[in-house]
Formats: structure tokens, sequence, C-alpha cells
């Protein structure tokens, strides 16, 4: 099938990252089961820095991809530096998605900033 | 293994059909409008497929008109049906909420010209009633517009009913039957049909061919301007092959249409009942009033499109109605119009049978669809939702 790159296909059929953390640091979820996608992101941090993320993904081949690129990308990086992590950058890392299917990078990236901020907040609401 | 389980999107081609349309390639390829003796073979055959195709429908040969397809053809009926009412002062058409876009989209189009349509409610089971067409039609009715079968979810309408009313109120009854054709029986005369659509390839003919009937008294508007072809009503040289293979799937299909029907629905019966064991699954459509070849179900916490990719990778050709595989925002309008929830109807899955396939593909594919439903549900944070109880369940759990 032609609609989505190699790189797409394979993270759909071999999604890295996927799961869940139980005591997560952070968790972040967008979408909703209407519009027919939803990103849930689980973040472990230790010292500011992403030591495991998983994720879990209701949504079509490419939002599942996006979950499974995006993870791979975060992983090993500062929490400031996973915010810094662009949709469009997530998707040239699948080696592109069609037109219509970029709002599951947008997702993605949404997911992550999502699970950075619960993980702040709660690290505010500790001290 | 590779199982083809979309034949309401296309089929393949019957053997027959092939061997009909050959030597109308290069032996008897006349323009049937030439003079010369080449010419005249060709409109020779033409007359034929018209008789042939006459003869399934129960009409006469000059109610006969060869468009490129079941769009063309919904399009010409309703927007000639629509035209005959703007001459009388008759702008209301009755269609219901699920017909197919081709028709859907030309009632959008009248409606911005001034007509009034009203589209029917077809309930939880996608049925319409004639008693429900009788109270939405009014003095200012010119058309009523209900197809034989829908397309997704296989139900099939009271047609002769509802043509029984439109007969008996003098209005004009276009039935789409591009998904009964060929696998249900069809009589113009019998059911009061006044104009009728079908389109060559949903059974075992070649593409980009079909039929509009309509009904002699009944004028029809040209969307193509040209020739004398068609009665002048469709310009454009005929596409002789195609028109002579369909005909011959035609035929073929009349003649195996009884035991064919009793075979592929007991290969539906068998996979509507093995699929009903998913937990949380639903089957969209009636299970009675139902094409022969139909399964369409709705998994709860799961998307269609993933679905269709990870059963495409095990070898099974099947179809959805989530909005990622409709190409718009929005999943089907079909499973909508009968009440699914946005949340269902982005996890269907449409499975439509023929007599090649078999009781063993019926079984892979059981087997097939469970585990890739487990699969993306075991990922599905929706899903997870739906368990732990945080939200509530749409569907039974068996």
């Amino acid at each position: 099938m032609a609609l989505y790159s190699e790189t797409v296909m394979d993270h759909f059929r071999n999604p890295r990252n996927v799961g869940v953390i139980e005591n997560a640091d952070g968790v972040g979820q967008v979408g909703n089961a209407k519009c027919g996608d939803i990103m849930k992101i689980y973040l472990k941090v230790e010292d500011e820095t992403i030591k495991d993320v998983k994720f879990e993904t209701f949504g079509c081949g490419s939002a599942i991809a996006s979950s499974s690129m995006a993870t791979e990308m975060i992983k090993g990086k500062t929490v400031d530096e996973a915010l810094t992590l662009t949709n469009k950058a997530v998707a040239q890392a699948l080696e592109g998605l069609p037109p219509h299917k970029m709002h599951c990078s947008v997702l993605a990236e949404e997911a992550i900033k999502a699970a950075v901020e619960d993980y702040r907040n709660r690290k505010t609401g500790m001290k | 293994m590779n199982i083809y389980a979309d034949h309401a999107a296309t089929t393949k081609m019957s053997r027959r059909a092939i061997e009909v349309m050959l030597p109308y390639m290069d032996q008897i390829y006349g323009n049937p409008s030439s003079l010369h003796s080449y010419g005249q073979r060709g409109a020779e055959a033409l007359q034929n497929a018209r008789e042939q195709m006459a003869k399934g429908l129960g009409c006469s040969p000059r109610e006969i008109t060869f468009v490129s397809g079941g769009s063309e053809a919904d399009n010409q009926a309703v927007l000639s049906a629509a035209r005959i009412g703007e001459r009388k002062g008759k702008k209301h058409i009755v269609s219901t909420a699920f017909e197919h876009h081709a028709v859907l989209h030309t009632l959008d189009a009248l409606k911005k010209q001034g007509f009034d349509i009203t589209l029917l409610d077809v309930g939880e089971k996608g049925l319409v009633t004639p008693e429900q067409v009788e109270a939405a039609l009014r003095p200012d009715t010119c058309l009523v517009t209900v197809m034989y079968a829908n397309n997704e979810i296989g139900t099939i309408l009271p047609i002769a009913g509802i043509g029984q009313v439109c007969r008996r109120a003098g209005v004009i009854f276009h039935t789409d039957a591009v998904q009964a054709a060929g696998h249900l029986p069809i009589n113009v005369e019998r059911d009061n049909i006044d104009l009728l659509s079908l389109s060559a390839h949903k059974f075992h003919g070649p593409k980009g061919i079909g039929v509009l009937y309509a009904r002699k008294g009944i004028p029809l508007e040209n969307l193509i301007y040209g020739g004398a072809q068609e009665r002048g009503k469709r310009g454009g040289t005929e596409n002789i092959p195609a028109i002579m293979g369909m005909a011959a799937a035609f035929s073929e299909s009349q003649e195996k249409m009884e035991e064919k029907a009793r075979k592929v629905t007991a290969l539906r019966d068998r996979l509507i009942e093995g699929l009903s064991r998913i937990p949380h699954a639903v089957l969209n459509g009636d299970r009675e009033s139902r094409l022969p070849g139909n399964v369409n179900f709705s998994f709860e916490g799961i998307e269609g499109e993933s679905l269709l990719l990870l059963l495409d990778d095990k070898g099974i050709c099947a179809s959805s109605g989530s909005a990622c595989t409709s190409g718009s925002l929005d999943p089907s309008h079909v499973l909508l119009a009968i009440g699914r929830p946005h949340e269902l109807a982005h996890g269907s899955l449409r499975l439509t049978l023929d007599e090649e396939n078999t009781e063993e593909e019926v079984d892979y594919m059981i087997r097939t669809v469970g585990e890739v439903v487990e699969y993306l549900r075991s990922i599905s944070p929706l899903w997870r939702d739906l368990q732990s109880g945080k939200l509530p369940f749409m569907t039974k759990e068996a």
C-alpha cells in the first residue's frame, strides 16, 4: 500500500515504546474518541531527563506511527529538549505523512507537551 | 492466505465477460454510428446488449441508456426528474439519509437551486417503510429516490412497496440499484420503478460502464451533449467492449443468482456468527433484510484504518467507515444515519463476500479479526478507559 512511507509502516507494525508506565512522573492525553484519535504519553523523569517513555494510542496507522516515532525522539532527552520537538520533525523522521494525516504528528507533539506539563505541575505541587 | 472480502467496492471480472469482450477490441471494432459493415456489426452488438439488459430488468430495450457507471446514472436520473418537476412547479424531493453520495451530492446541488429535500430517517436498522415515504409526499413532490440496497451496511429496502406508493401518487420513483443489480431480482414493471441505476463492475462486469433505465415517457436531461448516441441523451462513441462485457456478466449473474445467494448467505451468516463472539462488537444493519454478502461490524475502542492495515498485512482485503478511510473528518454518513455514535462509526469494518470465498477463509477471518481487534485494544487508551469503567461501554459484552 503506497498510502504511507516504509518508515510509517514500520513504526505502525512494530511500534516502539508502546505500553503504560505505572507511577509515571507525567501523563499527557490529547485528542478525543469522537474525532477518532486519542494519544496518551507516560513519562518517567529523573534529574530532568526522560528515562523512560511509553504511549497508548487509539487511532489510525499514522497516529500509531507518530506516537511511536515521537516517543523514540524524546527518550533520553531532557524535558526542555522534549518541549522543542515539533510535529514537522516527527513527520520528517517518518519520511513524510500524507497531507490529511499531518494532524497525527500534531497530536504527538501536543501529547508530549501535555505530559511534560503534567510532570511540571506535579513537581511544583510537591514543593 | 489472500482473501478478497471487498466485493461491495468492486468485483473480479468473470471469465465469460472477458471472453465476450475480446473480439470487440480488435475484430468487431467499428463505430456503431458508421454506415459501413464494420460499423453495422458494432451497432448490432450494441442492440443485442441492450436487449439482454432489458430482459434482465423487465423493460423494453428503448428504455436502456448506457452510461459510464452508477454515479453518472444517479446524477442523470435525479437531475432529469428534478427538471421535469421544475417545469410543473414541483420542487420537492424525498430521499433517505443513507443514499450513496452520487445521489446525496446531486441533491445538495439541487438544494442550492431552490429544491426542497426531505431525507427520511432510516432508523437503527437502516430501513425505510413505504408508509414513511407516503407520509413524506407533498403536492409538490417531483421525485422519490431510495436505494435498493445499501452499499455499506447491506440493508435491502422495500422497493416494490415504495414503487407502489409513488405510482399511486403519480410521483417519479428512482432507485439506485448499484449494490442490488446482479445479486437480487429486479423487475421494473412489477416494482413500479421509473428510473434505475446500475453499474457493471459490482457484478463481475468491467469498470466504467453502467445503465440508466428510464421508463418510456420520462425525458432524460443530458449530462453530456454530443452526437445521436443513446437517442441523443448521452453523447460519445459507445464503449462497445465494456457494454458487451456488462451484458454478459449481467446474464450470467441472473442465471446464477439463486444458487449463489444461497451459498454466499451461508458464508455471511457464519461470519456474522463468528464475529459476534468478539466482546463489544455490534452488527451494523438489519440482520434479516440484508444483501447475501454483506457483513458490517463496529468494534468498540479501536479505529478502523489501523484495523484495515493490519488485516491487509494478514492477507485480508476489507473496508471501513472510519473518518481516516473516508478522506473526510467525519466517519461514514451511513453509520451516523443509523444512529451509531462517532466512536463506533470510527471502529467499523465491512467485509463483503462473494461465491469465490470459502468457509476456510471465513474461519480465518473470524480468527484474524479477533486477534487484530484484541491487539489494537491492548494499545488503546480508549479501551483502557472503557474497561476501567472511566467511560461507559456503548455496546454489549458479546
